[in-house]
């Protein structure tokens, strides 16, 4: 396999050409409908059988003047028949929709690759809002691409001009005519299209019948074309057999978590505000209030995290979602939820910081704040998912933490995952490590009852909710003694205290999992990452280890408590590098918890992704 | 169910000493609490105070019923938390008017807004105790505080105006001297649906001693005090002589039998008239200070409107599992 993880195999009779994976970005306005565009090739993709991963990228701005740079959304997806981590680095087809889509993604495409664009948009008035001085269609810059020039906006209007429709609803179906194009070159049936737009359109059958014609006629535009060089075919993934479905990572925290209610037989209770990449998850909820979800949209992100304190006293499975400044704002009530020892779930989405920072980026670089950005010894469960669809897995999981243990958990998704999809194998979720909240007193319990009693084991307290009679008690933010929970301003309970729950968390790593090695199991280079990096760091540990190199990827996704084979894991190695969409935090952490091993760095703070070229080229020099 | 205990005051103690400063008003609030529970035909199990952080906020540690004493300024968003959780709980929220109104203002206000049925107990003494002596959104232009030694140049919050404001349907006033007053009042709110807003006037007695005493001091309060009561005449004064009538788009007080005023220019009372014009204009009224249930209108709250649409979409439901979610819509084999 060369560098960037890309191969052209062989020549069919159809003269199509095979390839194990390919990446295409479809790019245009934000108003272009390239979301819907990506979606639905890497839908029909998925069914096909390929593996895919996509990112979904989208200005900040809602509506940035059209034709403007900062204006331009675009939809990546990777598809393979091998396995397939990450949206991919390099595009092998790039879909301009125009000349800002070019000059804004241009530079994701190697030379030789090819380059669609619609050609109609390339007037002098859009070049210069792109900030272009010539056409760099003609000035020969694009020479060493296989450029296709294709009138995409006029053959659309020509194909549905007798429709009747106005101008911008026939404006409005030039991303099907593109769709139709790259459905053939990837030899890719339509009919999953055209059921999408029947029901997206049922209503409008003249905007469905529209659609539907455009699709055809970019189509049979791209079969009949010359200037297609020749097609291209991707022949499903080798992947375990079972039901699938392409879920989105925020999708997936959502679903884990009405998983986790029905499992444990809680109601589900969200407390949110609204916040960029969170959001998602408190839509999703809200359209699921059927399973009996309650999801407030609360006025402050204060507020969203009080309620669902309120609500786990109350005895719900609470959550609270929201991304860093969010989770800045609820610091207060997290250490209030350690102090009371009740358990709530906060999902950070993370991205770009500080402040405002990069609200549609991804980076990693809460984890710190997650640790330690409360006042006082007060210490959390953290956990992060580490794909799309393994949000789900997390969610589930820091749920049942969080009930077992009687502590608040905090889930590090990101932007990355958080928008990007990828097929998911669907379990039935009585197949899921059952859940066993912290019980509540039995009645007969209520004399001698107090409300600091503990678990011997897990050191965990009893969850006795108002309504029950004879269990009637106080908590609250003032330290209190153990065990009867009165105030106490006692020296030595104080230190007690801080003690009891430091220790109940620590002793969170006799029920998690240990830590996993994927490659080397021992040797040269350790690759040590966390979170929403999995996808990059493992496609490029995996093609180095193909190649025989002595490489292994320690991929995190307990942080805190860490799971408690991660030092031995550690001597295994002559070299540790730890790879991480910030200046270092995870490790920093391991310093602190491990200082006796030497700890390489490799960071990125870009609010993009590591790509799989650079984290190659990387690990290649380390290991010499 | 086993039937209702025969509850007395003490069974609303908890063993927990009390800790406030000996002749605070806080212990009236708390005597009348405890003897106002009893009165409402609810079980034990089924209070809950839900408290912030100042002098106030202590409340709970007092109360022998669930308790959860939160963050400064948080109650409300706490207690929305506990409704929406269990909606038959009873849950109230005491506060201060520095935890309320400054650091809590927003959750005050959307608490309202929504109509969920909490009752919140403000104890307004216009000055910030915990924390020594502070002046408070509702302390006097030219107060002298601890920090406004020259005076305060912040204007203060009418509470009555602001709760009213707040499309809030429920709002009492009542002085912290007259427990059995008190009593009542909190058994209103209590029985009041939707969100319940009582303000005591709470005599601070280290930081602010008699910031109310003008006006209801047991010397002087039968002059100065309007005792509002639901379809009775606005009447006051030691010799019942004095009311309140409409005059120039104004409310004023005036005696009867003086000028041609006769019982008939005098207004009445409802609380429960939807128009809140009148009941605005009653929490301005500086003299006589209107104090009783000023506004207490039915609607529907927050926590009916969340359960009548989860409970539909259960019933309507396709889906009895996750599991029918998960395995739904665009699925394909491998
Ligand atoms: S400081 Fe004032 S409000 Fe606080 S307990 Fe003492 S008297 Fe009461």
């Amino acid at each position: 396999m060369s560098n960037d993880g890309h191969m052209v195999a062989e020549h069919t009779e159809q003269a199509k050409i095979k390839l194990d994976h390919v990446v295409i970005r479809f790019a245009g306005d934000s108003g272009d409908g390239m979301q819907l565009t990506g979606s639905q090739f890497s839908d029909t993709s998925a069914m096909l059988g390929n593996d895919i991963a996509t990112f979904p990228n989208y200005p900040a701005e809602i509506r940035a003047p059209e034709g403007s740079v900062y204006g331009v959304s675009g939809f990546q997806v990777h598809i393979g028949e091998v396995e397939i981590s990450t949206p991919g680095d390099d595009v092998d087809v790039l879909i301009a929709m125009n000349p800002a889509a070019l000059k804004t993604n241009f530079s994701a495409v190697p030379k030789g690759k090819t380059i669609i664009v619609d050609i109609d948009e390339f007037t002098s008035k859009n070049l210069t809002r792109a900030g272009y001085d010539q056409n760099p269609l003609d000035d020969g810059s694009l020479d060493s691409y296989v450029i296709i020039k294709a009138p995409i906006t006029q053959l659309s209007r020509e194909t549905i001009k007798d429709m009747g429709l106005d101008n911008t609803s026939m404006n409005r179906t030039r991303n099907m005519f593109a769709l139709g194009m790259v459905f053939w070159m990837f030899s890719r049936p339509l009919d999953y299209t055209i059921k999408f737009l029947e029901k997206k359109f049922g209503n409008k059958p003249n905007i469905f019948e529209a659609n539907v014609k455009v699709l055809k006629a970019g189509y049979h535009y791209a079969e009949t074309l010359e200037l297609l060089p020749s097609a291209f075919t991707v022949l499903p993934a080798k992947m375990t057999e079972g039901t699938y479905r392409i879920i989105m990572g925020n999708t997936a925290t959502a679903w884990g978590f009405l998983a986790a209610a029905e499992n444990s037989k809680k109601q589900l209770f969200l407390g949110s505000y609204p916040i960029t990449p969170a959001s998602d998850i408190l839509h999703e909820l809200s359209a699921h209030q059927h399973f009996g979800v309650v999801t407030f949209q609360a006025e402050d992100e204060i507020a969203g995290v009080c309620s669902a304190l309120g609500a786990a006293f109350t005895g719900d499975l609470a959550i609270t979602t929201t991304s860093g400044p969010g989770l800045a704002l609820k610091s207060e009530a997290i250490g209030l939820a350690v102090m009371t020892e009740l358990p709530i779930i906060i999902v950070d989405v993370q991205r770009g910081g500080p402040s405002t920072g990069l609200p549609t980026k991804t980076e990693q670089a809460d984890l710190l704040q997650a640790m330690y950005g409360r006042n006082g010894e007060c210490p959390v469960i953290v956990v992060a998912p580490s794909t799309p669809a393994n949000c789900f897995d997390f969610a589930y999981e820091a749920s049942r933490l969080a009930m077992e243990h009687m502590t608040p958990v905090i889930l590090l998704s990101d932007g990355y995952i958080a928008n990007g999809s990828a097929p998911w194998r669907i379990r039935s979720i009585k197949d899921m490590q059952p859940i066993n909240p912290a019980p509540s007193p039995e009645p007969e319990a209520a004399a001698d009852w107090m409300p600091y009693l503990r678990d011997p084991e897990t050191l965990a307290r009893q969850w006795a909710l108002p309504g029950m009679a004879g269990f009637e008690h106080r908590i609250g933010g003032l330290e209190k003694e153990d065990f009867t929970g009165h105030i106490s301003y006692d020296p030595e309970n104080h230190e007690h205290m801080v003690k009891r729950r430091a220790e109940k968390v620590k002793r969170v790593e006799n029920h998690i999992p240990e830590q996993q090695i994927d490659g080397a199991q021992s040797g040269d280079l350790l690759v040590v990452g966390w979170g929403g990096t999995y996808g990059s760091l493992i496609t490029a540990v995996k093609s180095l280890h193909e190649e025989g190199r002595s490489i292994g990827l320690a991929h995190f996704n307990y942080l805190n408590p860490l799971p408690r084979n991660t030092r031995e894991i550690f001597t295994r190695f002559k070299k540790i590098v730890i790879c991480e969409l910030n200046m270092g935090q995870f490790a920093t952490l391991l310093r602190s918890e491990f200082p006796e091993f030497q700890y390489l760095q490799y960071n990125k703070v870009q609010g993009l992704p590591f790509t799989v070229l650079e984290l190659n080229e990387h690990f290649s020099g380390l290991l010499g | 169910m086993s039937e209702l205990p025969n509850y007395t005051f003490k069974d609303f103690a908890s063993d927990q000493e009390v800790r406030w400063c000996p002749g605070c008003g806080d212990y009236v609030i708390l005597r009348a609490m405890q003897k106002a529970l009893p009165m409402m035909g609810r079980r034990r199990e089924d209070f809950v105070f839900v408290s912030g952080i100042g002098c106030s906020s202590r409340f709970p540690y007092y109360m022998n019923t669930y308790g959860f004493h939160g963050i400064h300024g948080r109650a409300p968003a706490i207690a929305t938390g506990v409704k929406l959780a269990n909606p038959k709980l009873s849950v109230w929220v005491i506060t201060g008017d520095g935890d309320g109104l400054a650091i809590g203002g927003n959750h005050m206000i959307h608490a309202i807004r929504r109509n969920i049925d909490l009752n919140i107990i403000l104890f307004n003494n216009k000055i910030y105790g915990l924390t020594k002596g502070q002046f408070s959104p509702t302390s006097d232009i030219g107060q002298k505080t601890k920090s406004s030694p020259y005076g305060n140049t912040q204007r203060p919050f009418n509470f009555g105006e602001l709760a009213i404001g707040s499309a809030g349907q429920f709002y009492a006033r009542v002085p912290d001297n007259n427990p059995n007053d008190m009593a009542d009042i909190f058994v209103a709110a209590e029985k009041h649906h939707g969100t319940s807003v009582v303000e005591v006037l709470q005599n601070c007695v280290i930081f602010n001693d008699g910031a109310f005493d003008s006006m209801v001091d047991k010397s002087v309060r039968e002059d100065m005090l309007l005792y509002l009561k639901q379809g009775e005449k606005m009447i006051f004064g030691k010799e019942k002589n004095k009311g309140i009538r409409f005059n120039a788009r104004q409310l004023e007080a005036v005696t009867i039998g003086e000028n041609g005023i006769t019982e008939d220019d005098i207004l009445v009372h409802d609380a429960t008239d939807p128009n809140p014009s009148m009941h605005f204009m009653l929490t301005q009224l500086q003299y006589p200070l209107p104090v009783g249930v000023i506004r207490s209108v039915d609607s529907s709250t927050f926590e009916e409107l969340v359960d009548t649409q989860v409970s539909a979409s259960v019933q309507k439901s396709k889906f009895k599992s996750v599991d029918d979610l998960l395995f739904s819509g665009e699925t394909y084999q491998v």
